[in-house]
């Protein structure tokens, strides 16, 4: 447990959370659609300081637990492929795939590695012209324009060796889907506010207005996502559905242009899977036919490929935000992030991760967070 | 891989025609591509994500977003030892990493 004073601005977290109690009269449901998002709210205790009845439900932001099991096995044979290099973020590495792991595969002597920038992967296949080198693009669309320039790089530098497997999902598809879901308890979203700061705000408004729920653009720390839920509240208790951004010091409305330009060229919008959850329409990006032979999955035929997901892990309902993850029989027993059973145990995006880490079991009942004298001030 | 941290521009230079700067994220120095925020200079703070400048940013609220993403551990997350974590978590050695790079 958390307490307001561990805040970085302590007096404005307790003046936004006093307003937030004043403006609440019924329980209300939000939804948090990032991944980061949801890490600095467990971390921080944020929904144990919110009103009686107003929920955060855990959304599916989190690229790393989203990527099909299909793409991730993908990988894994590619990566243990001799003359191969595999360029990953850190965050794939203990990723489950069917019955292994790029960390296992390093280990049993691919040649996988990690990297900060897919311009680094870049860089990596120039130095190995006899080696094929290729990035794992996963990501939303805030690390979708860095895969679209590593690609556009490859092209106009004339590095052939350099090719993308690409994985990328988008949010507003999946913002829609969830509300379509005959199971859907949400009212209200709070939006990623980095991949608005390449997408800007345009495609809200319309689903604002189709599904009738608030949309407000929230950054990342415990203030931001206070002040994201603040004005969420508010709009809900006045019967309001407008796109707001509560993010202005790093979201403009029309997002970054150049980006935008670089995504259209390199892109185009298709159908994709989504880990746990299944396909949803439109929401994802792969290659344009372009730049096909930059394609990893054109270049590399992998076929003959079977998964086999746990029979015990829910996370697409945790994805989905139906269950929280210690709902979940095999959280912190057989599921453990030493042995995750679901790719959602594995990112520090993920919610079942964050849960563990934090030590959110579900058995323990809410410390009070409202006095100073029992708190731990840090910082 | 999934937040953008904010940092500042210390140098820039051109690379195969490519608009490239040294960004300091308190303390830890990046290679950071500008082609998405043309017209940023010396001297300025922008939000960086797998580097990519992706938006300008004011100075104040970006030294306290580093202090806070230093303390919450994000900055190990993202520019750390990714091996010697994962090595941890899965309970096993780290492999053996290519001597040649
Ligand atoms: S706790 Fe583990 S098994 Fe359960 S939903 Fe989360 S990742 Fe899957």
């Amino acid at each position: 447990m958390r307490y307001v004073e561990e805040f970085n601005n302590p007096e404005l977290a307790r003046r936004l959370l006093d307003d937030i109690h004043a403006t609440v009269t019924r329980p209300w449901a939000l939804m948090e659609v990032c991944g980061g998002q949801t890490h600095s709210i467990i971390r921080h205790g944020i929904d144990q300081l919110l009103p009686e009845g107003v929920e955060l439900i855990h959304g599916p932001g989190c690229p790393v637990c989203v990527t099909p099991l299909e793409m991730i096995d993908k990988a894994l044979e590619i990566a243990s492929r001799p003359g191969v290099v595999f360029c990953s973020f850190g965050d794939m590495l203990r990723v489950p795939g069917t019955d292994r792991d790029l960390f296992r595969v390093k280990g049993e002597g691919g040649d996988v590695r990690v990297v900060y920038s897919p311009l680094d992967a870049l860089a990596i296949a120039r130095r190995h012209p006899d080696r094929e080198v290729v990035f794992f693009g996963v990501g939303f669309e805030t690390t979708a324009p860095a895969n679209a320039m590593a690609v556009h790089e490859a092209r106009r530098l004339g590095v052939r060796n350099f090719s993308l497997l690409v994985s990328h999902v988008r949010v507003p598809p999946a913002i829609e889907a969830i509300m379509r879901s005959p199971d859907c308890r949400v009212q209200a979203f709070l939006a990623a506010g980095h991949v608005c700061s390449v997408m800007g705000t345009a495609e809200y408004p319309e689903l604002a207005e189709r599904y009738r729920v608030p949309i407000v653009v929230t950054g990342f720390e415990p203030l931001d996502i206070l002040e994201g839920i603040r004005r969420t509240v508010r709009q809900l208790e006045r019967g309001e559905h407008r796109v707001e951004n509560a993010y202005p010091r790093a979201v403009q409305e029309g997002g970054n242009p150049a980006a935008l330009r670089m995504l259209e060229e390199v892109f185009t919008v298709g159908d994709r899977a989504w880990r746990g959850i299944g396909v949803i329409p439109r929401s994802g990006w792969r290659l344009s036919d372009a730049y096909r032979d930059h394609d990893a999955e054109h270049r590399f035929s992998v076929s003959g490929i079977t998964t086999r997901e746990s029979g015990l892990c829910r996370s697409g309902e945790v994805l989905q935000g139906l269950i929280k993850p210690h709902e979940c029989a095999a959280f912190g027993r057989e599921c453990t992030p030493r042995t995750p059973l679901g790719a959602t145990m594995v990112s520090s995006e993920g919610a079942c991760a964050a849960y563990h880490l934090y030590r959110r079991l579900g058995t323990e009942t809410p410390a009070p967070a409202r006095t100073t004298e029992e708190a731990t001030p840090v910082g | 891989m999934c937040l953008a941290v904010p940092g500042k521009v210390v140098d820039i230079q051109e690379r195969d025609g490519t608009r490239m700067a040294q960004v300091d994220f308190g303390g830890v120095v990046k290679d950071v591509c500008l082609a998405y925020l043309p017209d940023i200079e010396v001297g300025d703070y922008a939000v960086v994500h797998v580097g990519f400048a992706l938006q300008r940013l004011d100075e104040e609220s970006a030294r306290s977003t580093l202090e806070l993403f230093e303390q919450l551990g994000v900055l190990e997350e993202e520019f750390g030892d990714a091996w010697g974590r994962a090595a941890a978590e899965a309970g096993a050695v780290r492999p053996v990493e290519e001597a040649a790079r």
